[in-house]
C-alpha cells in the first residue's frame, strides 16, 4: 500500500515536471526553427536592399521597411482606441455600474473577445471601409485607420476582461479608505483604486497590444496591403501592409529555401523580437516600482 | 442613561437600518454620545456595531440598505438628511478601519492625500499637518527618516497609527475606530490605546473594540449590543464592574459570545 502511493507520487510529479518542461522546449524549439530559416536571409539580401524603401519580391526587391512601419501604425493606432476605452469599461463595469448591469457586461464582453477575427473582418470590408470612404472622402476605404479601428475592436475585450479583474481584486477597503477621508467616487477611482490595480492594468494594457501586434487575418482583410513606407500622420489614411499580413499572404507561394522565403522568416523574427521588446518593457514598469513588502502584499 | 443632553456631540434617536441581504440591521437605537471621551460599542459579532459606526459617517450609503428610519444629529444637525453633504461629513467624522489600508502612495502622502482633496496646497501647511498628526498617532519617531517610503512596507501595527494620523491631519472633530486593533500585537495595541486617551481632550471618539478586556481598559461610556439592540449604555467603570442587565453581566463574565 505503502509502496504503490509513493509509486504514484512518483509518476505524477514526473509527468507534471515534464509538462513544464516540454513548454520550455517547444518555446527554443521554435525560436531554432526561426532563426535557422531567416538568418541567412541577412547574407542573401544586401543591406541597402534590405532597408529599401520598395517590397516587391518578384523583382529582388526585399525592402522591409514599410511592412515594419505598417504593422507600427496599426498597432499604436490600435492601442490609442483600444486602451482609453477598454480601461474606462472596465473602470465602468467594476466601479460604477450596478450589480445586474455587470452581470450582462461581464460575459458580452467576454463573448466579444471569443469573436472569430474573420468575422471582424467581414465587418471591416462591408461595413466600416466604405463608409469611412464616404465619410472621410477617401479613394480607397481600405487604410491603416480602418485596420487600427477594427484591431482596436480585437483588443478591447482582452483589455476590459484583464483590467476588469485587477480592479476586482483591490480589496474594497481601500475604497472605503478613501472614502472615509472625504474623496469623491471618481477621486478614488484615479487616485486609490487604479494605482493599486497598477499591474494588473498594465499587463491587459500589454495582453491587448500584444494581440493588436499579432493580428493577421483582420488586417489582411481590410488595411490594403500596399507596401508604402508611412512617413506622414495621413499616411494613417492610405493603405499600407503589415508584416503578419505578408507573411500569410506570401509564405504558400514562396518557393522552399529561396531568399524570398528566408526573407519571410526574417519578418517573422523582428515581429518575435517587437514582440518580445514590449512584454520585457511592461513587465520591467511592473517590477521596478515594485518593492518587496508590496510583492508579499499583492 | 442619565447623561446630560446638552454635552451630547452626537444624538441617535430612534435608528433603524436593515441590510439589503439581511445580514446585520439595527432595532430602534436611541443613545448620546458625548464630547471629549471615549465612547466603547461593544457585544459579540453581528450585533450591530459597525453598522452604527458606519451610520456616522454615511458610509454605508454604498452598501445595499433595505430600510432604515430614524436621526442622527451632529452637533444638531440630521446628518442622514438626504441634503447633507456627505464629502464635508467625512472629513468631519474620521473612520480607521479593522485592517490597516494604507493607500497605495508614499507615508507622507498618505497623510496628505486627505487634505489635498480639501483643497489644501500650501507646501508648510501640509508638512506642519505630516509632523503633527504623525506624532499624535505615536509614531513620528519610527517613520521620521522614511516619509517617502511607501507606507505599505511598514509593519502592520505602524500601518494602523499612520491611518490613524491620516485620519487626524484632516482635524476631525469625531473619530471612529472599528477594531483597530484587531490585527496587532500588545505592544502596538498599547500605544494606539494609549494615544486614544490623549486624542479624547481634543476629540469625540467612538471605539469597537476587540475584545472586552479592550472595552474595559478604555470605556468611558460603553453601550451593549446584541442582535441589533442596545442593552444597556452607561458609565464605563459601572458597566463593567456591577452591570444593570443579565445579559451585559453574562456577556462579560464569558458566558456567552
Amino acid at each position: 500500500m505503502e509502496k504503490s502511493l509513493n509509486w504514484r507520487e512518483f509518476v505524477i510529479t514526473r509527468a507534471i515536471k515534464a509538462s513544464g518542461y516540454s513548454a520550455i522546449v517547444f518555446v527554443l524549439l521554435i525560436f531554432f526553427f526561426l532563426m535557422r530559416e531567416g538568418l541567412p536571409a541577412i547574407g542573401e539580401v544586401e543591406a541597402g536592399n534590405l532597408f529599401s524603401l520598395r517590397w516587391y519580391p518578384i523583382e529582388e526587391m526585399f525592402g522591409i521597411l514599410p511592412l515594419i512601419s505598417g504593422s507600427i501604425i496599426v498597432t499604436i493606432g490600435a492601442a490609442l482606441i483600444a486602451v482609453p476605452f477598454g480601461i474606462g469599461t472596465a473602470v465602468y463595469i467594476s466601479e460604477i455600474a450596478p450589480r445586474w448591469m455587470r452581470e450582462i457586461l461581464k460575459p458580452l464582453v467576454e463573448l466579444l473577445g471569443g469573436l472569430p477575427s474573420v468575422v471582424l473582418g467581414f465587418l471591416g470590408i462591408l461595413v466600416v471601409s466604405p463608409n469611412l470612404r464616404i465619410l472621410l472622402d477617401l479613394p480607397t476605404g481600405l487604410t491603416a485607420f480602418t485596420g487600427s479601428l477594427l484591431l482596436g475592436g480585437i483588443a478591447v475585450p482582452t483589455v476590459v476582461s484583464v483590467a476588469e479583474d485587477a480592479l476586482d481584486a483591490v480589496p474594497r477597503a481601500y475604497r472605503e479608505g478613501a472614502w472615509a477621508l472625504g474623496a469623491t467616487k471618481w477621486q478614488t477611482i484615479w487616485r486609490v483604486t487604479l494605482p493599486a490595480a497598477k499591474s494588473g492594468v498594465l499587463t491587459a494594457i500589454m495582453l491587448g497590444v500584444g494581440r493588436a501586434i499579432g493580428e493577421t487575418m483582420t488586417v489582411m482583410m481590410v488595411t490594403g496591403n500596399a507596401p508604402v513606407l508611412a512617413t506622414r500622420l495621413g499616411s494613417l489614411f492610405s493603405p499600407v501592409r503589415t508584416m503578419t499580413a505578408t507573411i500569410a499572404a506570401e509564405m504558400g507561394e514562396v518557393a522552399n529555401g529561396s531568399v524570398h522565403y528566408h526573407t519571410l522568416f526574417l519578418i517573422g523574427i523582428i515581429l518575435f523580437l517587437i514582440s518580445l521588446t514590449v512584454n520585457v518593457l511592461a513587465s520591467s514598469v511592473v517590477f521596478r516600482t515594485k518593492k518587496r513588502a508590496e510583492r508579499i502584499l499583492s | 442613561m442619565v447623561i446630560n443632553r446638552l454635552m451630547n456631540k452626537i444624538e441617535i434617536e430612534n435608528l433603524s437600518l436593515q441590510y439589503a441581504d439581511g445580514a446585520e440591521s439595527l432595532r430602534g437605537i436611541s443613545m448620546g454620545i458625548r464630547q471629549n471621551a471615549v465612547t466603547v460599542l461593544f457585544g459579540p459579532a453581528g450585533g450591530g456595531k459597525s453598522t452604527l459606526l458606519r451610520c456616522l459617517n454615511r458610509l454605508n450609503d454604498l452598501t445595499d440598505i433595505r430600510t432604515s428610519s430614524g436621526r442622527i444629529l451632529i452637533d444638531g444637525e440630521n446628518i442622514l438628511d438626504p441634503k447633507t453633504d456627505v464629502i464635508a461629513l467625512r472629513r468631519k467624522v474620521g473612520m480607521v478601519f479593522a485592517r490597516p489600508v494604507p493607500l497605495p502612495m508614499s507615508i507622507r502622502e498618505n497623510i496628505t492625500y486627505g487634505l489635498e482633496l480639501a483643497g489644501e496646497k500650501r507646501r508648510t501647511k501640509l508638512n506642519e499637518a505630516v509632523e503633527r498628526s504623525l506624532k499624535l498617532a505615536a509614531i513620528w519617531d519610527e517613520v521620521k527618516d522614511r516619509l517617502n517610503d511607501p507606507a505599505v512596507a511598514l509593519s502592520g501595527g505602524q500601518q494602523q497609527r499612520v491611518c490613524l494620523a491620516r485620519v487626524l491631519a484632516l482635524q476631525p472633530e469625531i473619530i471612529l475606530l472599528d477594531e483597530p486593533t484587531s490585527g496587532l500585537d500588545p505592544i502596538s495595541t498599547g500605544k494606539v490605546e494609549a494615544a486614544l486617551q490623549e486624542l479624547k481632550k481634543d476629540y469625540t471618539v467612538i471605539l469597537v473594540p476587540h475584545s472586552v478586556q479592550q472595552a474595559a481598559r478604555t470605556a468611558d461610556h460603553a453601550a451593549f449590543f446584541l442582535q441589533g439592540e442596545l442593552i444597556e449604555y452607561d458609565n464605563g467603570k459601572k458597566m463593567f464592574t456591577a452591570p444593570k442587565e443579565k445579559k451585559t453581566e453574562d456577556y462579560i463574565m464569558g458566558r456567552f459570545g
